[in-house]
């Protein structure tokens, strides 16, 4: 099988910033200022020390063409050696210091944005992005803030140091260092964009190969049942082989520019030696000047061709800053709402609400009532709009048009976290931290007193799971194993909603993953669970229908209200 | 996804995925992976001598540019100088003409091994009885480990060698002008080229160490926080799991500003041991009474020198980070088949018309000794043509029976027989011709429609597609799409509704029509009446003379089956036809009483 070229999976961090340094990142981590400030410092004191090194080093070795030893000029050396390497040190800590400090805000304004949009705006794709960033993504700024960074600083202020010494000393190499200095980040820049577009193009292939690949290692369960396994080899090979003909061709040009720029660097310090060496010659230079000049031409070059070197290294890096600044910082966050506090307990009303999305329309002109204490069943094919009817309540959802109110306060300008409170939410699939399964359900109510968490697991008929479990409630789940299966995790959140103790339960198909067995006990859990408060249920399956007091019927984002009775009275 | 080249290893901020001890083999793990790089030998060596020749030319630049300055210096005539203002200039231009090739060779070499490991890796899994890795996270793990390989050659090793010989060819050279001197700078490579990296590695495990369980730590609060986002809102709890996360990512934040101060340790000795050794250089051959001009070449030759030793440390830190996804790449390719058996070509294989009779004789499954027994004395005859449903409530081992058919498990007890012959016999490339269908969790990949449908019968023309895609019920979605049968459906079908990722796997199975069809839950996640509809159509498919397995939970639409047996615990509690069982008191009748209400009540209302 070939995957064709459209990828739809790429996220935004596909475009890559070609600045070397984000201006955003002085305004949005303001923290990261002043460390950058003293990185800057440290470059220029490097830079001084490079030619104070190379200075001394010319000293001690004309002295030493004589067969005497310039016991101040090594001394001076060793100081400068001595000076240099506690510099490195320091560029390295304060470098990294930055990337910490980024990383560490940078996670903070992503996982925030993520508290303050709400998870209308986390939903699908977006999340995967946010978790992968906000995890192990921001990582790769290390590479960026103490590889690249310093590099870049230094890439100023060496070649300006260095100028200037010759210049001081022989203004004739001088010259011909500033006239090829600028060819680096000339052809960088030129054959840069080249690799950069041929890179481009890689690495969307490689991310193909990379799903691929990953798809292929999914999905084996079912090309072994299907015979097609060991076939799919050779398309594994295939696809592998293609990417290492497309990444050659790839390298060609973007080693070319490596190339020609170390050509320019070591081809000055020919043509600089050269003339000096013939200048020597005819006694019309001093030998010290000589060797000054001959030490600090390459240093002028390296700088930029380190700081170039290792740009491809920090793009991933940058790639990643830009994410964060684009995510954190595209949408205005909605203020904080100070407004008033719904009462639960009052009637929910339904006016004229619609609600679309980019492509499609999920609930058209939708108006209802909501008595309190009703337990009202809400059916429909899948798609058809009625988990946007919840999310509506939730206020995960705000509608494109009409209002919803809660005992006459519009939920649009209530406060949400007051309202929230007085909601229970069952999910379609309930998310399990990776904390105790105790912390778990004590979700809503962190401060539920233990006699208390004790009933709720009882009520969600848990208590099997927990006795089955190693610590009982304080087992650890999540990442690390102890997968409860999809009943346990309904009946998970069931105790959640226990423990909640609201007087609005909103229940989304909270058996739609489950077998007979484990549906029969979460169906006994959800009627004791409704008793005595007004609930929303959406009922995929029609044992769900049993207790309901109204049926509503969404279909392509319209309510019907079903006023039949349930033909089959068993129960 | 996409992972673009792993950044240079940075100090103090290790890249390794986890403490860097953790399960190694025996052997080091890069001799596993180096084995496979036997038949790239030839280029692999040329790119590390490529690499030595680049590094020394840079040296050798320096060294003579030297001697030709402070021999210029005392006026000799300007022919002793022409040789080396040639060598000055030639050298100027090989070094950068050398790591061209040089680069180029060595990723040549690497991208040719990294293909092979891929395939290998494949091939391991596909060989694999076992499940593959399921989370997303262990299978991006797999991506990233299989890259490492080329890092350790490209990054490690033929940079590593490069110094190595270029410190040996330096030390061998000084020994000729001064021995002095020339133990003077092997004590500096020493340093600079084994002591810095052995300190660089271990610094960098350790420091792996303390930040792998805090790095996973807050990448776990960040799925939590993004993937329960909901959960969290409502349930008001946001700010808590907030400020947690919050509170991790200083205290990371602080171990990692600590770990660098150790980490920068190593590259500023590194500074120190260049400029120490160079001053050494110096003062013993001035001791010794070498010419002064070669004092100078000593000099520079020695910074020139230390500088490519101190390589290494990079090589160091990078080959710390790489360790354990090494270790895990070479655990799979040690698991490797070494004879690829012969591939029977399923591309053109005919649609079976016949179905080989099937037979369950006695047959027990038990998954782990002391377990209760999955399955037990399961007697089933399913001569060509018949069709079964096997029902009863969850854990009953209906899915056993699907995974005995297919292979995908072997009896204890009793045999499994098709055609006479013990499903085990079958090469495990044959018997998907003959038994096949929807089992669990069908996966369906990020790719068309069309391809996603093909993989049933890679042969299958357009009619064949639309009559699968009808008894499904997919048609209609095909055709309201833009792209139609091309269709790009997403990651694991996300693209898709439940609904119709179900649908998708249904046709899919109908398509490939083995001789026997196991449908595992075939409309699981449709509701009844969809469910009604779709199992008719379904089993209107199925060619005549083609036999059904149907497993099933729902009791609705059995009616024209030839039997149905009842599962409850592993054993066989009733069986017979629908019209039977409804009319027999037991588990059938009640369940099906039940559902029928429910599912009458629903269809009452909802039509």
């Amino acid at each position: 099988m070939d995957i064709p070229g459209t990828d739809r999976r790429q996220g935004t961090g596909v475009l890559v910033n070609r600045r070397p340094f984000d201006p955003r990142l002085l305004r949005r981590v303001p923290a990261a200022r002043r460390d950058l400030a003293l990185l800057t410092l440290l470059g220029v004191l490097a830079a001084g020390l490079i030619v104070a090194q190379a200075t001394a080093l010319a000293a001690l070795l004309a002295a030493a063409f004589t067969g005497r030893l310039d016991r101040a000029a090594l001394a001076g050396f060793l100081v400068a050696v001595t000076a240099r390497s506690a510099l490195v040190w320091a560029q390295g800590v304060v470098s990294a210091r930055v990337a910490a400090t980024v990383k560490a805000t940078l996670r903070a304004d992503l996982l925030g944005a993520v508290a303050r949009h709400g998870p209308g705006w986390v939903a699908g794709q977006r999340a995967g992005q946010l978790a992968t960033l906000a995890g192990r993504g921001l990582d790769a700024l290390d590479a960026y803030f103490t590889g690249y960074l310093p590099q870049l600083v230094l890439s100023v202020t060496v070649p300006v140091a260095v100028l200037g010494r010759i210049l001081f000393a022989d203004w004739g190499s001088a010259v011909i260092i500033a006239l090829t200095l600028p060819l680096i980040p000339v052809f960088g820049a030129l054959l840069g964009w080249q690799a950069q577009a041929a890179t481009e193009r890689q690495w969307r292939r490689l991310s193909r190969l990379g799903g691929h690949f990953l798809d292929m290692v999914a999905g084996l369960p079912t090309l072994r049942a299907f015979g097609r396994a060991r076939a799919q080899t050779e398309a594994v090979r295939r696809m592998a082989d293609g990417h290492r003909v497309a990444t050659m061709k790839t390298l060609r040009i973007a080693f070319l520019s490596a190339l020609v720029l170390e050509l320019v660097a070591t081809l000055s310090v020919a043509l600089v030696a050269v003339p000096v060496g013939i200048r020597l010659l005819g006694g019309g230079l001093a030998l010290q000047t000589a060797l000054l000049v001959l030490l600090l031409t390459p240093e002028a070059y390296l700088p930029l061709r380190a700081a170039g070197s290792r740009f491809h290294a920090s793009i991933e890096g940058l790639t990643a800053l830009d994410e964060a600044f684009n995510l954190t910082g595209s949408a205005p966050a909605p203020a904080g709402r100070t407004g008033a506090v719904p009462d639960g307990t009052g009637e929910i009303r339904f006016e004229s609400v619609t609600v679309a999305y980019q492509r499609t329309v999920a609930l058209r002109d939708v108006s209802l009532t909501i008595r309190p204490g009703e337990r009202i069943a809400i059916i429909g094919p899948s798609g058809a709009g009625k988990s946007t009817l919840l999310g509506l309540l939730l206020g995960f959802v705000t509608p494109t048009a009409g209002r919803v109110t809660v005992g006459g306060i519009d939920l649009a300008e209530a406060d949400l976290d007051g309202w929230r409170r007085q909601l229970a939410w069952v999910p379609q699939r309930a998310h399990l931290f990776a904390v105790s399964l105790a912390d778990n359900i004590r979700l809503g109510s962190p401060d539920a007193a233990p006699e208390a968490l004790a009933a709720a697991v009882r009520d969600a008929a848990l208590d099997d799971v927990v006795t089955a479990l190693p610590d009982g409630l304080d087992t650890l789940l999540g990442e690390r194993g102890h997968g409860l299966s999809s009943g346990q995790r309904q009946r998970v959140a069931l105790a959640r909603a226990f423990l909640r103790d609201a007087p609005v339960v909103l229940l989304d198909e909270p058996t739609a993953r489950l077998d007979a067995a484990a549906e029969s006990a979460v169906l006994s859990a959800t009627d004791r669970l409704v008793a005595g408060r007004t609930a929303l249920l959406v009922a995929h399956r029609p044992a769900l229908l049993g207790n309901a007091d109204r049926i509503l019927r969404v279909d392509d984002g319209r309510v019907t209200e079903l006023t039949a009775q349930p033909a089959g009275e068993g129960r | 996804m996409s992972r673009p080249p792993r950044p240079a290893a940075t100090p103090g901020v290790a890249d390794a995925d986890g403490p860097a001890g953790a399960r190694r083999p025996d052997r080091g793990p890069e001799l596993t992976v180096l084995r496979l790089a036997r038949p790239y030998l030839r280029r692999l060596v040329g790119a590390g001598l490529l690499a030595t020749a680049t590094e020394f030319a840079g040296l050798a630049l320096m060294a003579t540019a030297t001697w030709l300055l402070m021999t210029a210096a005392g006026q000799p005539p300007l022919d002793r100088l022409t040789v080396a203002i040639v060598a000055v200039r030639a050298l100027a231009v090989s070094r950068g003409v050398l790591r061209y090739t040089e680069r180029l060779a060595g990723h040549d070499a690497v991208l040719r091994l990294v293909t092979d490991v891929r395939t290998r890796v494949f091939a391991t899994l596909a060989a694999r009885r076992g499940a593959p890795p399921r989370s997303g996270d262990a299978l991006s793990r797999l991506v990233s480990d299989v890259e490492a390989v080329q890092d350790l050659l490209l990054r490690v090793l033929v940079p590593g060698a490069a110094a190595g010989l270029v410190s040996v060819l330096a030390v061998g050279l000084a020994a000729l002008v001064a021995p002095a001197a020339a133990l003077a700078l092997a004590a500096g490579l020493l340093l600079a080229g084994v002591a810095l990296p052995a300190l660089a590695t271990t610094l960098t495990r350790r420091a792996a160490a303390e930040l792998a369980p805090l790095r996973g730590a807050l990448a776990a609060d960040a799925v939590d926080l993004t993937h329960g986002a909901a959960d969290l809102a409502a349930f008001g709890a946001t700010g808590a799991a907030l400020d947690t996360a919050g509170r991790r990512a200083r205290r990371l934040a602080r171990l990692e500003r600590r770990l660098a101060v150790r980490g920068f340790a190593v590259d500023a000795a590194g500074v120190l041991v260049a400029g120490l050794t160079a001053g050494a250089v110096v003062l013993v051959a001035l001791r010794a009474g070498v010419d002064g001009v070669l004092v100078g070449v000593l000099a520079v030759g020695t910074l020139a020198a230390v500088e490519i030793a101190l390589g290494l440390v990079g090589a160091a830190r990078q080959w710390t980070g790489l360790r354990t996804g090494l270790a895990r790449v070479a655990q799979l390719l040690t698991d490797a088949p070494d004879t690829a058996q012969p591939e029977t070509s399923a591309d053109a294989r005919p649609v079976p018309t016949v179905a080989p009779d099937v037979r369950f004789d006695g047959v027990g499954v038990r998954y782990r000794a002391g377990a209760p027994a999955a399955l037990a004395a399961f007697d089933l005859d399913l001569p060509a043509g018949r069709r079964v449903a096997v029902v009863g409530p969850s854990g009953a081992g209906k899915s056993t029976l699907a995974a005995l058919l297919t292979g995908a498990v072997r009896a204890d007890d009793g045999r499994v027989t098709l055609g006479g012959r013990e499903v085990s016999a079958y090469p495990p490339d044959e018997l998907p011709r003959l038994v096949g269908g929807l089992l669990a969790e069908a996966y369906v990949f990020h790719a068309t429609v069309r391809e996603n449908l093909l993989l049933g019968r890679p042969d299958a023309d357009e009619p064949a597609l639309y009559a699968a895609t009808d008894a499904a019920g997919l048609t209609e979605w095909v055709r309201a799409q833009p792209d139609g049968w091309d269709t790009v459906v997403g990651e694991e079908g996300g693209q898709l509704s439940g609904g119709q990722r179900q649908r998708l796997a249904l046709a899919r199975a109908l398509l490939a029509a083995p001789g026997v069809l196991v449908l595992d839950e075939p409309t699981e996640g449709l509701d009844p009446a969809a469910a009604d509809e779709v199992l008719a159509t379904t089993l209107a498919a199925v060619p005549a003379g083609h036999s059904v397995l149907l497993i099933s939970h729902r009791l609705s639409g059995l009616a024209a089956l030839d039997e149905i047996v009842v599962l409850a615990a592993g054993r066989i509690v009733q069986r017979g036809r629908h019209a039977e069982l409804v009319t027999t008191a037991g588990w059938y009748r009640e369940q099906w009483t039940l559902q029928q209400a429910a599912e009458h009540g629903y269809l009452a209302v909802s039509g």
